[in-house]
């Protein structure tokens, strides 16, 4: 058997009353790849966050290669060989990927940095693990997964024999996540060994070659990927069964948003170029793509954020010229916006603030300029019981939701006056599998009572199990649809690199 | 004619200098304090008392450097406290900065009441004098614009060097940039975001206590209370100026200065065909403008006025 060479024994932590991690044992051995699987919550972050020293463990103790590590201090665990890439990047824009490599790893009060030492360290190391990058860029220039290679270089670059990441795919398209993983299982065949947090099942059981499970702060399971399967760790993930809904057949009615040749100009990402899609009352429209490909635009500009610039575009009857989201909004259009933190809610106001906040003006939540917080609180009380969010009545601050719970606060919101339209972007992007199952029956009870729902998604899962119809975003423009039940991942695939004849879409629009 | 004329003529560019000193000296204190991520509205007031304690030291006997010396250690004590509330206690950065300026500017009025009593012509000292260097004197114009600068100035020129280097071709000011950009990435790389900031704060402050002293060491040789003017305030505005680059302080901080010069000669010029007061606006409606130009392109320290704290995004 091959050397041990991490070894964390009887980790336990609290953070006043919440236990966050209870008597947690890990052992990680040279050139292994280790899954640590669990829900938002379960404790994979704290742990990893006390192996690097960014926490101090209330008890137990860590070893790495025999020797333990010296708690709550970063510059240890760096110089014990651990290095760790944050889901949230730690780097600095405003710097090139050369500095931000080489902060900290020199003696501070040498007179000069070293900078051409360094700058063939590390395209030396870059060659060897095959992670392209130039080292004078601006970090702030590159793309998302260009910037996740250089949070793996940075830690390379300080030698680490021990790689921690953290939710490593959460930001990555599907290819990206791919190629991240065969880089993983590289560097593991090089003799590193590795950590990756996940809660995502697919990609723990195709890459990991060890699977512990967390839940509730415990470790709970241990297994091999193939003695085990999807539904046995997601059960074991959550502690108890869940299936995600499934779709029934709908009979759709009349179109309630229809796009003929519209174009859009999006200064802050993809434009829009002479798009066609329509939705009618009680069916799903299925927009899949990669990242970045126009999905914010078209979200924008279905909900009244954006207007055409060429085209038609015709929501609920009225032809759209102006942008108007007010007006939208009256008419009864829900939105789930896909950057729920920024767009979708303010984390500083109260859950009833939020609740109300694009309707405040209506008679119903004010009277001649005065909110009425007697029917705001009654309103988010409301949502709160029949939407299952947990963590807060309406007088707590929204910031300390969780981002599931968050989810169904917003979607709540959307759908609790039974909305004509729903527009919902990523609507299940970063949550656990509890809240994705909770999220998609939502979803699909909205179709049901009659909405018209265009559902924007990078998960082709998702969209596959909630879609009647499905249309690809490439550069800007949207494919002809097909039919959901023809959907599978590799006809899904082809249609999202813009080969849509191969695909077999229809040539015609359904209407 | 006349108008052009100042131009070419040495007085002129020996007062710029001479009013660009303590703007240099300051403008790298803000510099240093934002690049690690904090900014220091107590300049103003740390300025007013560098200038009291300098010239206090030297008035009670000590010497010239030994004035600036102390200046700087007492705009060190007024960073600490700067440093201390904001730094690990993560307050309002400019609300302490402003309580700092006027914590200090008062504290220096009472420290020369009871030194001084009141007089009609506030005591003097003997101030720095200028400073021969024997080739550069030969030379035409420049020799002359330089023979009447003392050691302070060439101290401030030599700084804006200095500060460049350490800023961007050593380890620790890499260290500082990526504090003052992103303190987590700093600490995942195991620098300690809360020493550094305090160092910088520390250090920043000292030269500004620097530049304060300047005023009545060199520039004048007594001191009144209100002799800062809104100096620290043009710093400040410096910083963003020059986009947090110390080269383009000193640019910046001589521009401000010609200026001023100019505008000065050029009242004397016109005798009052125009009012004066348009004449003392004129550099600060410059500065606007200069700024409104240059600040569009200004890539501010991204973590700039937010406090870190461990393990909080």
């Amino acid at each position: 058997m091959t050397e041990t060479v991490l070894r964390l024994s009887g980790i336990s932590k609290r953070f006043g009353p919440v236990i966050a991690n209870e008597a947690i044992s890990l052992e990680l051995r040279r050139g292994e790849l280790l899954a640590l699987l669990g829900e938002n919550g379960a404790g994979k972050t704290t742990l990893m966050s006390i192996l690097f020293g960014h926490y101090t463990a209330d008890e137990g103790e860590i070893e790495v290669a025999g020797r333990p590590l010296p708690p709550g201090r970063p510059r240890a665990a760096i110089d014990a060989g651990i290095g760790m890439v944050h889901q949230h990047f730690s780097l600095a824009d405003n710097l090139t990927v050369l500095e931000n490599v080489m902060t900290g790893t020199e003696p501070p009060w040498r007179l000069r940095a070293n900078r051409s030492a360094a700058r063939r360290k590390l395209l030396a190391i870059a060659e060897r693990f095959g992670l392209r990058v130039d080292p004078g860029r601006r970090v702030g220039d590159l793309s998302v997964g260009e910037q996740q290679r250089v949070e793996i270089l940075k830690a390379l670059y300080n030698d680490a024999r021990v790689l921690i990441l953290d939710e490593p795919t959460a930001v990555l398209t599907e290819q990206e996540a791919e190629r991240l993983y065969a880089t993983l299982r590289m560097m593991a065949r090089e003799g590193l060994s590795l950590i990756f947090i996940s809660h995502k099942l697919r990609e723990v059981m195709a890459a990991a070659d060890r699977i512990v499970v967390l839940r509730g702060g415990r470790s709970v399971a241990e297994r091999l990927p193939a003695d085990t399967s999807r539904s046995e760790l997601a059960e074991l993930m959550v502690g108890r069964r869940i299936a995600r809904p499934v779709r029934e057949a709908a009979s759709p009615g009349a179109p309630v948003i229809a796009a003929h040749g519209v174009s859009v100009r999006h200064r802050e990402g993809t434009d829009l170029e002479g798009i066609d899609f329509t939705v009618r009352a009680g069916e799903t429209l299925g927009i899949v793509g990669v990242a970045g490909n126009g999905q914010t635009a078209l979200a924008r500009l279905a909900s009244g954020l954006l207007a055409p610039e060429a085209g038609t575009l015709t929501i609920l009857g009225r032809r759209v010229r102006q942008p108007d989201v007010a007006a939208l909004v009256r008419a009864g259009v829900g939105r789930i916006p896909e950057d729920r933190n920024r767009e979708g809610v303010i984390g500083e106001l109260a859950l009833w603030e939020n609740a109300v906040l694009e309707r405040i003006e209506t008679e119903r939540f004010s009277r001649r300029g005065i909110v009425d917080r007697g029917a705001a609180r009654r309103f988010t009380q409301e949502i709160i019981d029949r939407f299952d969010v947990r963590g807060g009545g309406p007088d707590h601050r929204t910031s300390l939701l969780s981002g599931g719970n968050m989810q169904k606060l917003i979607l709540g919101r959307s759908l609790i006056d039974g909305p004509s339209l729903l527009i919902a972007a990523q609507p299940t992007r970063g949550l656990d599998e509890g809240a994705i199952a909770a999220i998609h029956t939502r979803l699909l009870a909205a179709r049901a009572e009659g909405a018209a729902v265009l559902l924007i998604s990078e998960d082709l899962d998702e969209v596959i199990a909630l879609a009647d119809r499905v249309q690809a975003i490439a550069g800007g423009r949207l494919s002809p649809s097909i039919d959901g039940a023809a959907a599978d991942a590799r006809r899904l695939g082809l249609m999202m690199a813009g080969d849509w004849s191969a695909a077999g879409a229809a040539v015609a629009d359904a209407d | 004619m006349d108008a052009l004329w100042i131009l070419a003529s040495t007085g002129l560019w020996d007062a710029v200098l001479r009013i660009a000193t303590p703007l240099i000296f300051g403008t790298l204190g803000a510099l240093l304090c934002e690049r690690a991520g904090v900014l220091n509205l107590g300049i103003e007031g740390i300025m007013t008392f560098g200038a009291m304690i300098g010239w206090l030291t030297v008035f009670s006997g000590g010497g010239l450097w030994t004035g600036l010396l102390v200046a700087a250690l007492c705009g060190a004590l007024f960073g600490l406290l700067h440093a201390g509330l904001t730094v690990p206690l993560g307050l309002s950065q400019h609300v302490t900065g402003l309580g700092i300026t006027l914590f200090a500017s008062a504290l220096s009025y009472y420290i020369f009441r009871l030194v001084v009593p009141l007089e009609a012509s506030p005591p003097t000292i003997a101030a720095f004098r200028p400073i021969e260097i024997p080739l550069v004197a030969e030379i035409p114009f420049l020799g002359e614009v330089l023979a009447s600068q003392t050691a302070p100035t060439y101290l401030a020129l030599a700084l804006v060097a200095v500060m460049g280097w350490v800023l961007f071709r050593t380890p620790l000011g890499l260290a500082i940039r990526m504090t003052g950009e992103n303190p987590h990435a700093a600490e995942a790389q195991g620098v300690n975001p809360l020493i550094l900031r305090t160092a910088c704060v520390m250090a920043g402050s000292a030269l500004m206590g620097v530049g304060g002293a300047f005023l009545t060491m060199s520039a004048f040789n007594s001191f009144f209370p209100t002799m800062v003017q809104g100096r620290g305030w043009i710093c400040i505005a410096l910083v963003v100026f020059a986009s947090w680059r110390p080269g383009w302080a000193l640019f910046g901080a001589v521009l401000f200065a010609a200026f001023d010069a100019y505008q000065l000669r050029l009242q004397s010029a016109l005798e009052n065909a125009v009012p004066y007061q348009l004449f003392l606006m004129a550099p600060y409606l410059a500065a606007i403008g200069a700024l409104a130009l240059m600040a569009r392109k200004a890539r501010v320290p991204q973590a700039l006025m937010r406090p870190y704290r461990r393990g909080e995004r």
